[in-house]
């Protein structure tokens, strides 16, 4: 009767198909000099669905999440093999432009890092320099409601963002990315350093962006994992141990070690 | 976490077990009190039934607190769940018990019927069902509990025979007309209690197997058939 999982049934893993992968990771492998810290991982994102990547400390899913838009390559020590395809390209072929990949696969950090300017000079500086030549208050305007955070700045749009709560500079550093119009979202921990109110803002607001992107996010909470995405990737010292739809994977995941780290018994 | 969270599934499983146990011997006397026409120890079962009543709400509440307080998943999940519903079963299976010994105290006011009405051998096959279910749960047997589940056709079979035999022996001799609706009560109520141990078998079949079974009997059955077949 014990629920101990060394007693489940093994079933069969079948990982989803993803028939519309924004981007797909095709036999990843990345070092740190001599270290293999991720070990030949096929990683498919879903086109306008959220996709968790969890595992401890350490097992490569945020190194996977920044190689899905070569910030990787901002680390010297770090070498990427395999293919990580975007609209049928490598994006690590040479000829590729890591600036374009990153203009249209944005990033959001586990710390909110707005520039030292104002609420409205953080958004329209990126599409300033990426050549935008509409109208910047309708950018700021549009960019700041896609995240939630219109109405509480709208009058102090001048005031400087390090003004802002932790939570609100996150949305703020959100609105920042989905100005210069990406497809994709990655997002690395962005809810580590807020408090739960805070939290289920970017949960909110993940789940409404995710109609227009595709989102990737990295995050320690299972919880949040469980709340927010559609499929989750375990990783566990570099590989990619099960990859499945949320629901499946925080209810019946295939494989022990999944089943241990989510229930807590190891990591 | 874990280890809390252990802790409070290890304590759980006591007070389930607990319960099970004493809804088995409930059930068992509340049967006995029909077979042998026993007032006195139809009255217990029926006072019983509040401490299991009592049993049911601290399994409840125990389980709300582990969900608020642990956010489970996977098979801790499933196995809260199961509990859960499980728990909900069993003080239902009580109830029942309790019926069934409100119809032995009516039928030791009357004469003993003349007919061949056979509420024992229905009794034996549920409480060896129920039996099962919960060495099921015990042993996480999930194929004894797939056994169990299907047993519960029998049952059925049996309580649609009794409701005939009444209708006939109605008629044949209408005078014993009320020992036989208390006798087909008791059919009855023996035949919703194994639809009860039927749903305690399928939430242990979820619990192991993350399957939910539920309204799928021959699809199930015909996947086991094919496994046989392609094993021999």
């Amino acid at each position: 009767m014990s629920p101990d999982a060394t007693t489940k049934t093994a079933t069969a893993h079948h990982p989803p198909v993803i028939e519309h992968a924004a981007i797909r990771a095709r036999d990843l492998h990345i070092y740190y000099g001599t270290f293999h810290a991720v070990k030949g991982v096929d990683l498919a994102i879903e086109t306008n669905k959220i996709t968790a990547l969890i595992g401890p400390s350490g097992c490569g899913k945020s190194t996977v999440l920044r190689s899905l838009n070569r910030m990787n390559d901002l680390i010297a020590s770090a070498r990427v093999k395999g293919e990580v395809l975007f609209h049928g390209a490598n994006i690590y072929e040479k000829e590729v432009d890591p600036v374009i990949i990153r203009r249209k696969i944005g990033m959001v950090f586990q710390k909110p890092n707005p520039f030292p300017k104002s609420i409205y000079d953080n958004i329209v500086w990126g599409a300033r320099i990426n050549g935008y030549r509409g109208n910047q208050d309708e950018l700021v305007e549009k960019s700041l409601r896609q995240a939630a955070l219109w109405d509480e700045v709208k009058d102090k749009l001048h005031q400087n963002a390090l003004a802002l709560s932790g939570g609100q500079q996150q949305r703020l550093c959100i609105a920042r990315a989905v100005a210069i119009e990406p497809e994709i979202l990655l997002m690395d921990e962005p809810c580590s350093a807020l408090d739960p109110i805070a939290t289920t803002k970017i949960e909110d607001l993940m789940l409404s962006l995710k109609e227009q992107y595709t989102i990737a996010i990295v995050t320690h909470n299972m919880q949040q994992a469980a709340r927010v995405s559609d499929y989750t990737a375990f990783f566990y010292l570099g590989d990619l141990i099960e990859f499945d739809i949320t629901k499946k994977l925080f209810t019946s995941p295939s494989i022990k070690q999944t089943e241990d780290y989510i229930t807590g018994r190891f990591g | 976490m874990a280890i809390h969270l252990v802790r409070e599934i290890e304590k759980l499983k006591k007070q389930i077990l607990s319960l099970s146990a004493h809804v088995e011997e409930n059930v068992r006397q509340a049967i006995k009190s029909v077979t042998e026409r026993d007032e006195s120890l139809a009255r217990k079962c029926i006072e019983e039934d509040k401490a299991i009543d009592i049993a049911e709400v601290d399994i409840e509440e125990e389980c709300l607190k582990i969900f608020a307080l642990h956010q489970p998943v996977a098979h801790d999940l499933r196995y809260l769940v199961a509990i859960l519903k499980i728990n909900r079963d069993l003080e239902r299976i009580s109830d029942i018990g309790v019926s069934i010994a409100q119809r032995a105290i009516d039928l030791c006011s009357l004469p003993e019927p003349t007919i061949d009405f056979n509420i024992g051998f229905m009794a034996e096959k549920v409480q060896t069902m129920f039996s099962q279910s919960l060495d099921a749960l015990i042993n996480r047997d999930s194929r004894l509990a797939r056994e169990t589940w299907f047993a519960d056709d029998e049952i059925d079979t049996l309580c649609a025979e009794n409701y005939t035999l009444a209708e006939q022996q109605i008629t044949k001799t209408p005078e014993q007309t009320r020992e036989l609706l208390n006798l087909l009560s008791i059919s009855r109520s023996l035949e919703r209690m194994a639809d009860h141990v039927a749903n305690i078998s399928k939430d242990v079949i979820y619990m192991i197997e993350g399957e939910i079974v539920r309204h799928r009997k021959k699809i199930i059955k015909e996947r086991i058939r094919q496994a046989e077949q392609s094993a021999e």
